[in-house]
């Protein structure tokens, strides 16, 4: 495996401080040292620096946090100690190779095509009226509360792929003014397809002809988690390839994570004279879909959606690609809707990728935290464009029965344009 | 110490999940916010005042060191285990305000409250908790109790010890003692309430309090005084003080700082000028907040200043105090080590100091970063240095030598808010001299027979 030790630069400088623990979902929720980015810095220096072991304990803390880069913003010393702790998880793969996590993030989840023959349970689970029937039969209440909350993460499941039904090339309506790339995220193609398909209504509408490359591969992100960089950067180049046969001049993506991932292809390749220039190219064109409309002249929307909506600032987004601002205009675009500001708006949701998983118990409390200021706000919709935290999000309010319908900012915009009845 | 034994009975009293005993979790438990380190033999979380007392109770039993900790953001190593076999006992989860008495302006709390959140608690009732550490949102009450911190503030509302009205103390033996209480006015016996304030840890475990507090000034106006000269600015302080102004705050930062922060954070600081004062003055009436901040700054453009801006949105103020508060981590950027010291002077004493820690930085040839609550005539000089080059930590201890000689010699003292620790043991005699010490270790005797609280601060441990 390619993959190097963290540098000495990434953790020497940390003056232990303490600044951190004050931002951390995880140190809130334990309170102990070990479960801080604090503690995690000192535990990856002491272990690279081999005064303590590697052991599966210290790797495991590593796990432990949740990735929401909130350690990362705050550091006065420039220490990103969620940044490390991925670095540390891929030392941990160089010494005790996950086999399950290679299968899953490496292979499976690389190419589009397996991904959604894997899936094709869920699919068969929705579309053949077995859901329904579990539901209604109380069935799900037998499960166990983790394979429940699991269960009812899933979103109503598209009959198919997002990636089959999609043509290559969207025309723009009305005269092309713009020639974007679309990039399908996995969790927007199979789980939230028709959120993907609204972003591309809304594209069209407003002068985009949108190409979607089908052969495009997963951003990288899974393979990110567990420290593989060598098989990030794989999918990466990809990508690269792909997206530089369309000739595009942006490339938009309705995830996320995906966009924060796509934008750090430039440093995945920093010092390879072969793809830093092509990967720094790529990664410029990227934007979020919020901040790519906020760039350009919106069509108004006639239609009105009567709402209290409320945002979350998923953490790929607002830590991950600065981007807060856009959603919340995009969002205030639209007559009707009242947007109410979530207290902690940009603290994690606890979703954190696998961990809703595997970190179980400790997810489900930053998600009750988050879940009670939306409660406080009052509002009947949760906007959050990350299917990672649309899917944790509807998982609390469903266990909850709270009434508030969780959605993609551009939804509403597409819904304020007239929707699919616009077409 | 029979590890099996005493780590099964803190089991029986704090849950298996309130004792930690890794090696991983011991490693997190091993530092503070200095370079120093020592590693327990385990970590306890106490989660109420009988427990901790359950806990002391071991210790005795096993004559096993107990270690106070709150959030580990201290700066004088107070909260790393010297002696082997030390248990920590971790505070983070003793964190409930108990009572806020409006009506008697006073908060009840547990001593792993974050100090931020307690502030944001009472201000939702119109009362305010003056005392703000830079710590403020990474250390607890308990702390900052146990190191009477201070902070800008302090300038003109006093630091922590004078908001502290009573507390809830385990004792070495583990009898619990209750000092002071809700009355203001209180002269019935000694004032234990102050002995345990800034005890460090060393006379018993703190594990509540009863706080004082104001009423939350409506109004508060901040100003960046920027000016060429240090000597200047450093001058302007007195100058301001002597016009009968008292700001909240007036803080000192030097070139290197204010260097430091822009690279950290951009907020466009001018990094050309030598040395900034932000000065905070607050009240209840906008008039009045304006007037004292315009009269105030103009003192500052009479002692040289080059340009004075008052902050116009609480975006920008805001801006201003999370550089301050973020200049002692930053200068982490300038160097793999930092020796953040807290020397306190009488405040007409700060021109003459200040230019004797340039001396000393130039002398030795390391960097001496100078910022600090000048208003209160406390300064943080930082030393800034690599461990690893031969030779440069002796270096930085003959710095800190001289930079303690310096700061008494001006009739000044060793910690304004810090504490003793470990770090500023050695120059302990040489302030306070030999009687003073001699009054404290007897009262430590008597509080602490055993020495099995905090040994090895403060005094050298005499096992």
């Amino acid at each position: 495996m390619e993959e190097a030790k963290p540098k000495e630069s990434e953790y020497l400088h940390c003056i232990r401080c303490g600044l951190c623990l004050a931002a951390c979902p995880t140190y809130r929720e334990y309170r102990t040292e070990t479960a801080s980015p604090r503690g995690r810095v000192a535990l990856a220096r002491k272990g690279l620096e081999g005064e303590l072991e590697l052991s599966p304990n210290l790797l495991e803390q590593m796990y432990g946090c949740f990735g929401c880069m909130a350690c990362d913003d705050l550091c006065p010393v420039g220490i990103r100690p969620a940044e490390l702790a991925l670095s540390m998880r891929g030392v941990g793969e160089g010494i005790r190779p996950s086999r399950w996590k290679k299968w899953l993030f490496g292979g499976l989840l690389t190419h589009a095509g397996r991904l959604e023959l894997a899936t094709l349970p869920l699919r068969l689970y929705e579309g053949l009226g077995v859901r329904r029937l579990v539901y209604l039969l109380g069935l799900n209440r037998l499960l166990p509360a983790q394979i429940r909350d699991l269960e009812a993460m899933l979103p109503r499941i598209p009959k198919r792929p997002l990636r089959r039904v999609l043509p290559e090339v969207t025309p723009a309506r009305s005269g092309e003014r713009h020639r974007v790339g679309f990039f399908l995220g996995c969790a927007q193609s199979l789980l939230f397809a028709d959120q993907s398909a609204a972003t591309l209504r809304v594209l069209a509408r407003n002068g985009c002809t949108v190409i979607t490359p089908k052969e495009a591969a997963c951003c990288g992100m899974p393979a990110r988690g567990y420290g593989r960089m060598d098989l990030v950067r794989e999918q990466a180049r990809r990508n690269i390839e792909v997206f530089e046969r369309c000739g595009v001049e942006r490339i938009v993506t309705d995830c996320a994570t995906c966009g924060s991932t796509l934008k750090e292809y430039g440093a995945f390749f920093a010092g390879d004279s072969g793809w830093e220039a092509r990967a720094r190219a790529f990664a410029e064109k990227v934007r979020d879909i919020s901040e790519f409309l906020m760039e350009i002249p919106l069509v108004k929307p006639a239609g009105r959606v009567e709402a209290v909506v409320t945002y979350h600032d998923p953490c790929h987004l607002r830590r991950g690609q600065r981007v807060w601002r856009q959603p919340r205009s995009l969002l205030g675009l639209i007559d009707g809707l009242e947007l109410v500001e979530l207290p902690e708006a940009d603290w994690c949701c606890g979703s954190a990728g696998s961990q809703l998983i595997t970190h179980y118990a400790l997810s489900r409390k930053v998600l009750d935290r988050k879940l009670d200021n939306v409660a406080g706000t009052g509002a009947r919709m949760l906007a959050s464009g990350c299917p990672g935290c649309q899917m944790q999000l509807n998982t609390g309010l469903r266990r909850r029965g709270m009434p508030v319908r969780v959605v993609h900012p551009v939804t509403l915009l597409d819904e304020a344009y007239g929707g699919e009845d616009a077409e | 110490m029979q590890s099996k034994k005493v780590v099964d009975a803190l089991i029986r009293i704090a849950g298996r999940d309130g004792v930690l005993v890794t090696p991983e979790d011991l490693a997190a438990y091993s530092y503070d916010g200095t370079f120093a380190e020592g590693t327990p033999a385990a970590v306890v979380l106490p989660r109420s005042t009988e427990q901790t007392a359950g806990i002391v109770k071991i210790a005795a039993e096993h004559r096993v060191p107990l270690i106070a900790r709150g959030m580990g953001s201290g700066l004088a190593a107070g909260s790393i285990p010297v002696r082997a076999g030390g248990i920590v006992v971790s505070f983070t989860r003793m964190n409930r305000i108990v009572e806020i008495d409006a009506a008697n302006s006073t908060v009840r709390v547990e001593a792993g409250v974050v100090t931020a959140d307690l502030q944001a608690e009472v201000e939702k009732r119109g009362l305010f908790y003056p005392p703000d550490p830079s710590s403020i949102r990474h250390s607890t009450i308990g702390g900052n109790i146990a190191c009477n911190a201070g902070g800008p503030r302090c300038l003109k509302y006093g630091v922590t010890g004078n908001y502290v009205l009573g507390l809830e103390v385990v004792l070495a033996d583990g009898r619990i003692l209750q000092t002071g209480g809700k009355p203001i006015k209180d002269v019935t016996g000694y004032n234990l309430t102050a002995l345990f304030t800034s005890s460090e840890g060393t006379l018993g475990l703190i594990t509540g309090a009863l706080l004082r507090l104001v009423a939350r000034p409506r109004w508060a106006k901040t100003a960046l005084c920027e000016f060429d000269s240090l000597h200047d600015a450093s001058r302007a302080v007195n100058a301001v003080l002597a016009e009968g102004i008292v700001p909240a705050s007036l803080e000192l930062m030097d070139r290197t700082a204010i260097g430091c922060i822009e690279e950290a954070m951009h907020l466009g600081l001018n990094t050309d000028v030598e040395a900034s004062l932000i000065l905070e003055t607050d009240g209840a009436d906008e008039q009045t907040v304006m007037r004292e901040a315009e009269a105030a700054g103009r003192v500052c453009l009479e002692s040289g200043a080059r340009s004075v801006k008052v902050a116009r949105t609480e975006e920008e103020r805001a801006g201003l105090w999370r550089a301050r508060r973020s200049i002692s981590p930053s200068l982490a950027r300038k160097a793999p080590n930092k020796l953040g010291e807290d020397i306190t002077v009488p405040r007409g004493a700060i021109p003459e100091v200040v230019r004797e820690l340039r001396e000393i930085s130039a002398r030795h040839g390391l960097p001496i970063v100078i910022f600090g609550h000048a208003g209160d005539g406390n300064l943080h000089p930082n030393i800034l240095f690599d461990k690893r080059k031969v030779g440069e930590w002796e270096k930085v201890q003959r710095m800190v030598g001289e930079v303690f000689a310096a700061a008494l010699a001006a009739g000044g003292t060793l910690s304004g808010e810090h504490g003793v620790g470990v770090l500023k043991r050695p120059y302990f005699e040489r302030a306070l001299g030999p009687v003073s010490v001699e009054v404290q270790r007897r009262i430590k005797q008597a509080l602490d027979p055993l020495n099995i609280l905090n040994p090895g601060k403060m005094f050298e441990d005499k096992e």
